[in-house]
């Protein structure tokens, strides 16, 4: 899922103060399950924005709505009736993606109320770890599963570097050297052999090279 | 602002808080008269949502009283409602209201005289603070305060 965390109420309530009226957008999907953008953060969010512009005697008028996910034009429309006149702005409770598409949809002013942090996955109740780079050509199986490109910090597909400390990287000894997790790994599956393979360049040209990246699907398009 | 009579939302775990206060009833022992107590099923139940509410629709101060860490009925209950409560304390900081407005405090359903003194101390404290920035009598003690500065 994409994790992400919500700004600090002053920020975002700085980047709505000329608002009187606005429309605080939640999101269902990731960041429900990160517990950073969904219902509850939407009631919260409202409900501080609203205080601190009572305290100022600018009160601020809120409305809440959650939709199913906002990056998908299909429960965007359910946005639609609650995109008034009187609306002087949205803030949008999702990721990057999720604002975006608000934005795209209504000639409104959206604000993000969010900052999107990576894609990963739940370590334990609360605590989230980063886990894939997005590179866009998946070579999981060749590290037994362990991500080189985001997990170790150079990236490197031959690794361990010489930073490799205990089975720790150089840059902060609470992260684990991806590598050395590769190796443990492999070993354990008895699939060291694979390691001893060269990686080629990676072809990078299919992550963020060529700007922004699209997939298409024809059999299930309906256009 | 002695004459001050801050409204205090007291939020109280069944098994504990809200016996003990039944306790201090029947003990007849005296404790002010600005709680508002809403019972809860275990601390572990606070929702910073509704502590925001409370202090949205006019509390001066809010606390939430749970059993004594360990003895919680649901095991980590109270536990969980600490945690919660300095995330919500954070959050009065930031808006501007102030997270000393709010409170957790942990207590035995045995505790009947120390029900009555967490509401002495609670009213004490919210009564030093003065009233809530969203609270009317804020801008009257602000105003009055600036005009005394002026003579």
């Amino acid at each position: 899922m994409i994790v992400a965390e919500g700004k600090p109420i002053a920020e975002v309530a700085k980047l709505i103060e000329d608002a009187n009226k606005v429309l605080v957008v939640g999101c269902g999907g990731c960041v429900t399950v990160c517990l950073a953008g969904g219902e509850k953060e939407v009631g919260i969010l409202a409900s501080a924005l609203r205080m601190l512009r009572k305290k100022e005697d600018k009160p601020l008028e809120t409305v809440e709505i959650t939709i199913s996910r906002q990056c998908d034009p299909e429960y965007m429309e359910q946005l639609e009736k609650y995109i008034t006149d009187d609306i002087d702005a949205v803030v949008s409770m999702a990721c990057g993606v999720g604002v975006q598409f608000v934005a795209e949809r209504f000639n409104k002013w959206v604000v993000p109320a969010l900052d999107t942090k990576f894609a990963g996955g739940a370590l334990e109740h609360g605590v989230w770890g980063e886990r894939c780079g997005l590179c866009g050509e998946c070579i999981l199986y060749k590290t037994g599963g362990i991500c080189p490109i985001i997990r170790c910090s150079k990236s490197i597909l031959n690794g361990p570097c010489g930073g490799s400390q205990d089975g720790k990287c150089e840059i902060d000894t609470e992260v684990d050297c991806a590598w050395q997790l590769i190796y443990d790994r492999m070993k354990t599956l008895g699939k060291l052999d694979k390691l001893l393979e060269i990686e080629p360049i990676k072809d990078w040209s299919k992550s963020r090279d060529g700007g922004p990246r699209k997939v298409v699907k024809e059999d299930v398009m309906i256009k | 602002m002695s004459d001050f009579q801050p409204k205090i939302v007291a939020f109280c775990c069944y098994y504990c808080a809200y016996s003990a206060a039944d306790l201090a009833g029947s003990m007849r022992l005296q404790y002010p008269p600005n709680i508002r107590m809403v019972e809860l099923p275990c601390s572990g139940k606070t929702d910073i949502r509704v502590v925001l509410e409370a202090f949205e629709n006019g509390a001066d101060g809010v606390y939430v009283a749970g059993c004594l860490e360990g003895d919680c009925h649901f095991l980590k209950g109270n536990i969980m409602a600490k945690r919660r409560i300095k995330q919500a304390k954070k959050l009065l900081d930031e808006i501007g209201i102030g997270g000393d407005r709010l409170e957790m405090f942990n207590l035995s359903g045995s505790m009947g005289p120390r029900f009555a003194e967490v509401a002495e101390e609670m009213t004490e404290q919210i009564r030093k603070l003065g009233p809530s920035p969203l609270n009317p009598a804020y801008k009257e003690k602000k105003e009055t305060a600036s005009k005394e500065e002026a003579q």
